[in-house]
Order: structure tokens, then sequence, then C-alpha cells
């Protein structure tokens, strides 16, 4: 907190620095946005702002990086309960029924025309734009966008027997090719683990990476209602418990999220799953040839959507809310868009951006980009309620409890749902 | 008499305006927000009385954290406590390498906790971590310290003793520089072994620094949760939740600013009541000159 207060607070004086180069009419508008993967994109971020201010007249623009999505999420609801929201934010788009109970942003299009809504906001998928989507009314613009994935060591494949071109496709196989690609030492240690499901921090989103295929939908459209405790959620807690309980393919208690891209490489796992946000991380980091395949079948195929959008705050003044609807419109623009998912591996969000020639000429030379943008055809929406921070906090305890094998995993969801539902009550 | 007293008072306003803006206000403030409910932008707050309180005794969480808090003041005050006090005496003594020693116990107070909690997530990382190589040399499995239920807690523990331990052997280090060596020569002509010498001469000597030191280890029980931001979240299952971040993850997570308010008055009365006994009751054990 301390080190996220500090860089606001250097990034105010440098915008007051800016502001005294500038002619005085110029607007100035400040936007926070999290980094939740490795490598540049935080730079990234700063040089396509950068960019933008640089062709733009009378505008000044300071991008704020505010750690987590969560931090960044505190911090915007801190400086909002102080009275000085940003006028913009990139936050989780799960965050949407939270900042609308907070009653502190406004839909895009009271700052467009029809036509304008219809050209703009038409092209941007729909797994992406519908979830910040309320009443027909669109709170979001997609940005930072991404969706779990199943990265897979093809070398370790091919030691284990494996054929290293076909990643499991479904929870069967994921079992079956786990086992083979564990290996243990002569006195039964593990020293490489089939898979690696990443549960510590927030376990809720990788679950829905089997809750999904499970045929679950974990919350209702309006975030009011959660089904925590739908025997097929059940389902998808006892596969991922038995994942090392009963298989031992996977290593036992939660498991580190920000250390998983290192495990890979470091071979303590064949399989992980991970954000699509990983991908350019992995692809230059990774010491083998590894594949990257959408997330195994149950009774379908399925994944969360994840990720960032920006929100518009009501509090700022009209002339901020017009720049920061220009700039948001320039950095979502196909060229932008492109740039960013090439140098992350987060998906471009909008259709136009995939027919770019530099996003054409990517994909054709690395099509492991594509698994996430066709992964989308099956995805659902990440768990959002209202009171979101404290649901998914629920959830989440429920799954450790069930990981760490203190309660049953049908104990742990029906305590879970008892829970959510107290809280949800108050919205309904 | 009476412009002294105002020249006295008008020293001290400086130091009081600051005490109570921002020691004593906000405590108030907080008291008197625990007894209503939390405003959102849609709904503004309301006056509920002791609901605040009511659901906190029910909140099986809650519970949890305060066993959790005990558990870890009850290892960490006395570890510490005692670790920096063996290594004071172990490095208060000609021996080679000493000023090599003394460093090396006070580094980890130099280290922000921020980069103990990175470096002992290494140590700590199942696999390949420090801890896990060196149980692979004697062929024991990997453990997930931080990721059990069982271990997370203990694993919490261990960072913060060994964070700790260095910064009060610094201060008992200095108490027993200050023991006179005549007090040592007199007690060698009379035969006085090293063991009565410790507990009827040093250990009441340097019990102005223990005092000093159980009161500043027993806030930092409560006070110091960086660790457990970086390491755990409070997790899994809330098994490494201690009050502090509990009341973060309230407030500052969940926004539920009266309920973290509520949680807030009870940590006041913990450490005032802790304070309050230690001054009292020590008191009498402890001869400052």
């Amino acid at each position: 907190m301390k080190i996220t207060l500090r860089t606001s607070l250097m990034g105010s004086a440098m915008a007051g620095l800016f502001a005294l180069s500038q002619p005085a009419q110029a607007v100035e508008l400040e936007f926070y946005f999290p980094v939740a993967v490795g490598g540049a994109a935080a730079e990234l971020v700063q040089a396509l702002t950068d960019e933008y201010v640089a062709q733009a007249d009378d505008v000044q623009i300071t991008p704020i990086y505010s750690g987590t999505y969560v931090e960044t999420m505190t911090k915007t609801l801190t400086a909002a309960q102080g009275g000085n929201p940003p006028p913009l934010s990139m936050l989780g788009a799960v965050n949407v029924f939270t900042l609308l109970d907070e009653d502190l942003i406004e839909p895009f299009e009271n700052h467009l025309t029809d036509e304008e809504a219809a050209e703009w906001l038409g092209d941007f998928m729909p797994a992406y734009i519908e979830d910040t989507r309320i009443d027909g009314m669109t709170y979001g613009i997609p940005f930072q966008r991404s969706t779990p994935v199943m990265y897979w060591n093809k070398e370790a494949f091919a030691e284990a027997g494996l054929d290293p071109e076909t990643p499991p496709a479904n929870w069967d196989e994921l079992v079956e090719m786990a086992d083979k690609l564990t290996k243990r030492d002569a006195s039964g240690n593990v020293t490489q683990y089939g898979v690696r499901i990443p549960s510590a921090g927030f376990p809720y989103w990788l679950f829905q990476g089997l809750t999904t295929p499970a045929g679950a939908i974990l919350a209702s459209a309006d975030g009011t209602e959660t089904y925590f405790d739908a025997p097929e959620v059940v389902e998808a807690l006892e596969f991922l418990v038995a994942l090392s309980a009963e298989h031992g393919v996977m290593a036992p208690g939660t498991i580190d999220w920000g250390a998983t891209p290192k495990a890979f490489f470091e071979r303590e796992s064949a399989i992980v799953w991970t954000t699509t946000g990983n991908l350019t991380n992995v692809r230059e980091n990774a010491p083998f040839d590894f594949g990257v395949a959408m997330l195994p079948a149950k009774v379908q195929r399925g994944a969360p959507t994840g990720g960032g959008s920006f929100f518009l705050f009501k509090d700022a003044s009209e002339e901020q809310k017009a720049a920061a609807v220009d700039f948001l419109k320039w950095l979502t623009a196909p060229e932008q868009a492109a740039r960013w998912s090439i140098a992350t591996g987060y998906v471009a969000p909008s259709f136009a951006a995939w027919e770019t020639d530099a996003m054409k000429a990517y994909t054709a030379d690395f099509p492991a980009a594509l698994v996430a943008r066709d992964q989308l055809e099956f995805a659902v929406a990440e768990l959002a309620t209202y009171d979101n921070s404290r649901i998914t906090q629920v959830l989440n305890s429920a799954l450790e409890a069930a990981i760490g094998g203190q309660k049953t995993p049908a104990q742990a969801l029906a305590d879970a749902q008892a829970e959510a539902d107290a809280i949800l009550s108050a919205y309904r | 008499m009476r412009r002294e007293w105002i020249q006295a008072y008008l020293l001290l306003i400086p130091a009081l305006v600051l005490l109570f803006a921002f020691t004593h206000w906000p405590a108030i403030e907080t008291l008197i927000q625990s007894f209503w409910s939390t405003g959102r932008g849609r709904r503004v707050s309301q006056f509920v009385g002791t609901d605040n309180y009511t659901k906190m005794m029910a909140d099986p969480v809650f519970r949890q954290v305060m066993w959790n808090n005990a558990i870890y003041a009850a290892i960490t005050i006395p570890a510490a406590i005692g670790i920096s006090r063996v290594r004071a005496l172990f490095v208060n003594r000609h021996i080679t390498g000493l000023a090599f020693l003394r460093v090396a116990f006070f580094t980890p107070t130099v280290l922000p906790l921020i980069a103990v909690a990175n470096i002992w997530m290494f140590f700590y990382t199942p696999g390949f971590g420090l801890i896990d190589q060196i149980r692979g040399l004697f062929n024991l499995p990997a453990q997930n310290w931080v990721g059990q239920p069982g271990t997370s807690l203990y694993a919490m523990i261990a960072v913060a003793v060994w964070k700790e331990a260095g910064f009060f052997m610094i201060f008992y280090l200095a108490a027993l520089q200050t023991i006179p060596q005549s007090l040592r020569d007199a007690a060698a002509i009379e035969g006085t072994g090293r063991w009565t010498f410790f507990w009827r001469v040093t250990w009441p000597l340097i019990m102005p620094t223990t005092l000093f030191i159980s009161v500043n280890a027993v806030i930092n029980a409560f006070r110091l949760i960086d660790h457990i931001i970086v390491m755990t979240k409070g997790g899994p299952n809330n098994a490494s939740m201690l009050l502090l971040y509990y009341i973060y993850e309230v407030g500052f997570a969940y926004w539920d600013t009266a309920y973290a308010a509520t949680l807030t008055v009870v940590m006041l009365a913990i450490l005032i009541a802790v304070a309050v006994g230690q001054f009292f009751l020590m008191d009498r054990k402890v001869h400052y000159k």
C-alpha cells in the first residue's frame, strides 16, 4: 500500500510538472491501471499513453500503475471516498456492480451519439463487453482482457511417452496424461507434477475453468444470486481436490498463482493453467518447446473471461470525460489493441484488431495466440455479483477449505452458499 | 504563576494538536462509527446501536482471527525475546568474527518486511524453494508450508521471529554493555557461578530493557502484517488471517467501513489493556537504577 501511495504521489507531482509546461487550457487526466502478469505490461501502457498525448491537442494523461486488480479497486474506492475519484480507471470487469452500488460510474453512451456507439461499441467481442453492460448501458470499455488457458511442456510429454502435439482434451485425459507426467525419485518424492492449477489468492477464477465445463453457472446475470452448491459445482471441486488427494498428480495444498510461470520453466509441473496474459512471458522465458491449449472439457468446453475494462467516473468534469472517451477510442483502435495483445498475450477485444496486418503476421508465426480468442466461443463471464470482493472471498475460503482437507467439497460449498445468501439478500 | 501555565500550554499545543488530531480523534471517530451502518453511494449510513458487535460475535472468521492472533502472539513474543537475549549474550564476548556475527544477526532488521516476505516466499516455495532443496538432499518430500492450513500460520510466525530477533538483540546488547565490569569482578571473587550471576545480577539489570522489548513485541504481534499481505493474504481458508489484516480486508476490500471500525475498537481495547497491564504489573519488578 505504501508503495502504491508513493507512486501515486509521484504521479501527481509529475502531472503537476507537466501541467506547468503545457498551455493553461490543457485537460488533465489521470487513470489507474493494474498489472497481474509478469513482463513489461506497465511500460507499454505508459508508452501507448505518451504516443496518444504526443499526437493529441491540449490533453495531459498520466497513467498510474496501482498494483493488482484488488489493490487498484481499493485505491480507486479510497480516492472516491475522499471526494477525488480518478476520471478514468482500469478495473476488473467484475467490479461493475460494486461501482454501481457506490454510485460512482456512468455509461459511455452518455458521451456518444447513437452512430458512434454502434460503430465503436459494436465492434467489441460480446464476451468482453456484455459483462459490463447493465440494463442496456455500457459501463466498461474492454482492454486488458483475458481468459485462462492451458500451457504444456512438449519435452516433458515426449519424455513421458506421450504425443507432444496432443494436449489433454477432457478431464479423463488430463488425469491420465498427468499421471504419466508425474515423476518420482527413488524414495518416492515427486520431482515433476503432472498438472498445476494455482489456487492461492483468487482460486475462484481458475475454478470457473472447471465449473463451466461441468455445466454450471456460478451467479445470476443481475449479480444478486449465486449457485455455489449446485451438483455440477460440487463435482468440479471434487475433481480439483482429487487431482492431488486421490491421483497425486498435483501438489497438495493451495498453490501459488505468481510462481506458476516459474514452476513451468523449472519443470516443477508439466501442464499449468494460467491467464493468457502470461503468454508472451512464457514465450520469451520457457527453456523448452511448449504448447497452448483450451482448458479440457467435461460435458462441454468452457472457461471464464477475465481481466480489466476502463470505467468512466461521474464526478469528472465534462472536458475530462470527453478527453477520456477520445483517448479510449484511440487506445482500443485496431492498431493499438493489436500491439497490446502481441506484447502481452492479452486477448485483443475487438474483431477488427484481429484483422490488422500486424496481428495476422503474428498469429501466422505463432498460432498459439489464437487459442484464447477461439476459446471465447465457450467462455462465460467471470463471477460478478454485488459486494463482489466479499462474495468471491467466501467462495475462495470454501475452495481452500476443501483443498486443505478441512471440509468435504459438498460441505464447503453448501456453507459458502449459505454465507453468500446472507450477504446478497440485501440486494434482492 | 498564571503566566507560566499559559506559557507551558503554548509550548505544548503543537504536540497536543498533532496527538489529538492524528491519534485520539480518529480513535473516538472509530468508536462512533462502530455504532452506525456502512453507507454506500445509493444508501445512507444509519444508527444501528450494537448491531455491528452482535454481528462480530457471530462471525466465525472473527473468532478464528482472534485465535490465530493469540497463537501468533504467544509464540512470536517469547521466541523473539528469548532468541534475541541468547544472541546478545553470545555476541557480548570477545570471540573471533564478532563484528560479522553481530551484523549477521542484525541484517534482517535492516530489510523492509516486504522484502523479507519475498525472500521467504522463495525459501518456502514447494519443490524448488530453498527449504525443499535442502530437504531434497535428505530425500524428504516437498512441503507446501504456506499453502497448507495446518502450517501456514507457523510459517508466518517463523518469518516474524526471524525479522524481530535481530532488532531486539541490539537493545539487549546495549543493556549488557552497561553492566559494570566491577560487578563481574566482585562476583568472580565471591566464586559465583555463571548461572547464579545471570539470574541475580544480569537479569535484574536488563529488566527495563525486557519491559521495553516486550511492549514492542506485543505491539508488533498486532501491528506487522506486511508478510501476510505478500505471502498468504490470510489464506488458506483464513488459516493465517490476523486481526489487522482482517480489518484491512473488511475496510478496504469489502469496503464495509462500519464493521472494520467495530473490529478496530476490539484491537484498540486489546492494545490498551496489554499496555496498561504491562506498565502496572511489571513496573514492580523493574528497577530503573
